[in-house]
């Protein structure tokens, strides 16, 4: 009887919480038409530097034209895993593409580019494992960590000497219990060019400290992938760092291969594994092939012209400079990253108040034709959460003068907004 | 027959489900089976270790060889030993379109499935059995393909933006409104993978402080986005209402573990047909069940939606029940819609607060405009909007296949699982050699399909799952039967002993539940 009255009183909270209609996430930019180097967004005609279309691919009329003939030879879906006839030849071949290109030994691709890391991480971290994440590391590493359940020590952004301290006291640790240490792997996650601060992670004293102290190290390229290097196969190449040092690339190719999806590359005694134990890549259906025949020719179009990535680059450092001396705005990344950030120099009190008084700057641009976004984060759930900015892409399909529109622009737009 | 009388008109149509026991003699041969492999495993790591037998698997870089292992030995017995024998299973590379007949790249491998080599031929014109098509919009041509060829020369392939930031295209929004027109729901969204669908929305709805009742058999998108939530997660056994209903009622009772304090809220985790076992969630009595104690229910209906119902509107529509009842309704466009990605209905205010809280729209690249155009197309003819009735026949067409295969190989004696009308069949092998010779010997016959062992399933279950499709005509699925019928009889895998009298229920027993608190 006692238990019919406590079943009767129970009251469950509501499923969720309401949101509140003038919630900044909630009502999206519609996007009429290709969000290509000109968007129409709500309506206006704007140029764009919102998109991560680094290499300007996303409206390639190859690239397009590749993905038609894989539409009429295998239809749009691959109806099944990979274990289980979703296995295409174009999937083997971008495989293999991959691996020549980054030149390692194999490649696996994800259908995902959020699930690729996520996937990753917890396919070789496994509960007891220590793993040294840098602090700026995005939300989809995060998420891969948690899966994981290893132990996670964060370091501060890019300082190798706190990275030392830790991995000095993990050594006095081992020392205290030997059998335990000979058993504990140990990981360092680390991103080529950082999203969430636009900066360029130390590789070479990275290498230095793997050796040093026998760690491994799984790199996170999205951004840096098509960006970085001669020949744009990343950071690797940027610092001149063999490649079989790194254990783990990974990297997704929505930024600079316009296409959907992710993969990771390295060692076939590291790479196999994930065959069998990646969740993302054995529970879930494969990239639909019209996708990975798109990524094969972008692939294609970045052997055929490596001339476009320091194209990119000197982009990358005009804008930086222009957009030195906004009142109000400091700039955050390196001269040579296409994802900057702006940030306000000095907050005014809340949060909330940050990000409306940067709508109002963005809303400003949009007006006058340039597209603009916040860098969005879910609050409550990053472990580190970075100051409320906006984001700047840069893209090879940008002229000077466009640059120069953006920057003048954003020069007018905080003058009347933050003064 | 006890459940059904006992539930009086909850189900409007008879509930057939068997579950046929292994007979003992196949599990004893099953276990002897895997011990003469464990065995041989070891005699063979053994001679591994001291170089009598040449090691082929990849190995750790010289400057490495001082780190801690990646990889423990034991980890890797099962790997090493059993799946590489019939490793060919699996990974086969198609090269058409994966419909009802598909064409395969013939591979040979000269070391014992160690390493693969292609011959460069093809074998065309396998009946698939396989794919998950079970609508059969996997085609290369037809005004799905038109539509998605078109869209993908105005829009391009890829978005390069998240849905928050810049990726949120017009296309996104046509999507969503009709996919809850389709469900019959106020409001839906979508996103670009059916796991990761799962795995971080979960996280957005339920944390610490609410419990999680969830089925035994739920797929890895489930229990990982249970994990990630940070709630207490409870298992009940398979589709079993007593389980689900002794949980419900201790977990109010007797609140949250340690603290005594009552939960915040109670989720209950099922899928429409579990893709294993071919059953059908009993969702009727789900239903009463979460009404009576005041808990939410997440319908997953991953291989469910386009495949039950009398116009493919999944499984709630399969038992007449009303879309509302269901608080989370979640689907994937991969298996019945021939595209990608996956979509959550509901309430207005349960979308709203996904669109601002879900890690994928946040975080996560929008879907491509190319697949959203095919979803759209092939829904709309599911519907009939497009002005055909092509939607309709299919629907019908695959309720038929499915009710004749089932008959047919019930009536030949192999132990078939799961629930009469569900287009997933699973067809029992047991023993670990049969695994690797079913496959192989119906690939010789010129049908694909699929066979599955531990870990997905229990290890003496191992299986052989059949995917129908409204693609396959009755003269395909008729030499499909004669050719398993053939492979039956020379592998001796006609195990039942009840002849064409299904049993009704797994027999009520007394459940006890396992607690496990992440």
């Amino acid at each position: 009887q006692e238990k019919e009255e406590l079943i009767e009183e129970w009251q469950p909270e509501p499923l969720v919480p309401s949101v509140p209609k003038d919630h900044p996430a909630l009502n999206y930019n519609i996007v009429s038409g290709p969000p290509t180097h000109i968007i129409t967004v709500n309506g206006k005609e704007c140029i764009n530097f919102a998109s991560f279309n680094f290499l300007g691919l996303l409206n390639n009329e190859k690239v397009k034209s590749a993905a038609q003939a894989s539409l009429k030879k295998y239809g749009v879906g691959t109806c099944g895993p990979r274990g289980f006839y979703g296995t295409f030849d174009v999937h083997l071949e971008l495989e293999e593409r991959l691996a020549k290109f980054m030149r390692t030994e194999e490649a696996i691709i994800y259908s995902y580019g959020f699930a690729t890391i996520a996937s990753a991480i917890p396919a070789y971290s496994k509960r007891g494992d220590i793993v040294f994440v840098d602090e700026a590391a995005c939300f989809a590493i995060q998420k891969g960590l948690q899966a994981s359940r290893s132990n996670i020590k964060l370091f501060k952004h890019n300082d190798m000497a706190d990275l030392e301290r830790l991995l000095k006291e993990q050594e006095t640790e081992d020392q205290k219990n030997p059998r335990k240490a000979r058993v504990t792997r140990r990981f360092i996650v680390v991103e080529g060019l950082y999203m969430n601060t636009g900066d360029i992670c130390p590789l070479p004293e990275l290498i230095k400290l793997k050796y040093k102290y026998k760690v491994r190290i799984f790199l996170e390229e999205s951004l840096s992938f098509g960006v970085l290097g001669e020949h744009g196969r990343g950071i690797t190449e940027h610092f001149g760092i063999n490649i079989d040092d790194i254990d783990l690339i990974s990297a997704n190719m929505e930024n600079s291969l316009a296409s959907i999806g992710g993969f990771c590359c390295g060692r076939s005694f590291i790479i196999d594994h994930q065959r069998l134990s990646g969740q993302g890549y054995c529970f879930s259906a494969s990239l639909p092939p019209l996708l990975a025949a798109a990524a094969i020719e972008a692939l294609n179009i970045m052997e055929d012209n490596p001339d476009i990535f320091q194209t990119l680059r000197t982009k990358c450092e005009w804008i930086h400079k222009a957009l030195q001396g906004i009142s109000g705005l400091k700039v955050v990344g390196e001269s040579f990253s296409p994802a900057l950030h702006l940030q306000l120099e000095e907050s005014c009190g809340s949060r909330e108040n940050d990000v409306k008084l940067l709508k109002r700057v963005v809303d400003y641009c949009m007006n006058s034709g340039i597209a603009l976004t916040q860098a969005r984060y879910l609050e409550k759930e990053e472990k580190c959460l970075p100051p409320p900015s906006i984001r700047v892409v840069i893209t090879v399909e940008q002229t000077e003068q466009e640059l120069d529109k953006a920057a003048s622009l954003l020069k007018e737009a905080a003058q009347s907004v933050l003064n | 027959i006890n459940h059904i009388v006992h539930n009086g008109g909850l189900y409007k149509r008879p509930f057939n489900e068997a579950f046929e026991e292994t007979p003992m003699l196949v599990a004893v041969l099953t276990y002897v089976g895997y011990g003469v492999l464990t065995l041989f495993g070891y005699l063979r790591d053994f001679m591994r270790q001291w170089k009598i037998e040449k090691c082929q698997n990849a190995t750790e870089r010289e400057e490495q060889k001082d780190f801690v292992p990646l990889y423990q030995d034991f980890e890797n017995f099962y790997n090493r030993n059993l799946y590489m024998r019939i490793r060919d299973s699996w990974n086969r590379p198609i090269c058409s379109v994966p419909g009802a007949k598909v064409d395969m790249m013939e591979r040979v491998s000269h070391d014992y499935n160690w390493t693969f080599t292609y011959t460069g031929r093809v074998i065309k014109d396998i009946i698939n059995m396989g794919s998950y098509n079970y609508l059969g919009f996997a085609q290369k041509t037809g005004a799905c393909q038109e539509a998605a060829a078109k869209v993908l020369s105005q829009y391009g392939a890829g978005v390069c933006s998240t849905r928050q930031e810049m990726g949120n295209l017009d296309k996104h929004e046509e999507l969503e409104k009709l996919v809850a027109r389709f469900l019959g729901v106020e409001s839906a969204m979508a996103y670009g993978m059916g796991f990761a669908t799962n795995s971080m929305n979960i996280p957005a709805l339920v944390g610490k402080g609410c419990l999680i009742l969830s089925d035994e058999l739920n797929h890895a998108s489930l229990v990982l986005g249970a994990r990630l939530s940070g709630a207490t997660i409870r298992i009940f056994k398979h589709n079993n209402m007593q389980s689900l209903e002794k949980l419900l009622k201790d977990a109010i009772v007797h609140g949250q573990p340690r603290t005594r304090r009552p939960w915040k809220k109670i989720l209950i985790l099922v899928e429409g047909i579990y893709s294993m076992e071919g059953s059908i969630v009993r969702l009727p009595e789900v239903i009463a069940l979460k009404k009576k104690y005041k808990s939410y229910l997440y319908l997953d209906e991953a291989h469910s939606i386009g495949a039950l119902g009398p116009s493919g509107r999944g499984v709630v529509e399969y038992f007449g029940l009303n879309p509302e009842d269901v608080d989370v309704m979640m689907g994937t466009f991969t298996k019945s819609f021939g595209a990608a990605g996956g979509y959550i209905g509901g309430k207005k205010e349960l979308i709203d607060y996904l669109r601002t809280y879900s890690h994928s729209a946040a975080y996560a690249t929008s879907m491509s405009p190319p697949v959203v155009e095919q979803i759209i197309t092939s829904v709309k003819c599911i519907m009939g909007e497009d002005g055909t009735t092509i939607g309709r026949a299919r629907v019908q067409q695959l309720a038929e296949n499915t009710r004749y295969f089932r008959r047919r190989l019930k009536e030949m004696g192999f132990i078939i699982y799961g629930n009469e009308d569900s287009p997933v069949v699973p067809l029992m092998l047991y023993m670990p050699a049969k695994i690797g010779a079913f496959g192989r010997e119906m690939l010789k016959r010129n049908i694909g399909v699929v066979v599955v062992g531990f870990p997905a399933t229990p290890i003496i279950e191992s299986r052989a799952r059949f995917c129908l499709s409204a693609a396959h005509t009755k003269e395909m699925l008729d030499t499909a039967l004669k050719e398993i019928n053939e492979v039956g009889d020379l592998l001796q895998l006609k195990y039942s002993r009840r002849r064409l009298v299904p049993l009704l229920d797994r027999p009520f027993d007394e459940t006890t539940y396992e607690e496990t608190e992440d």
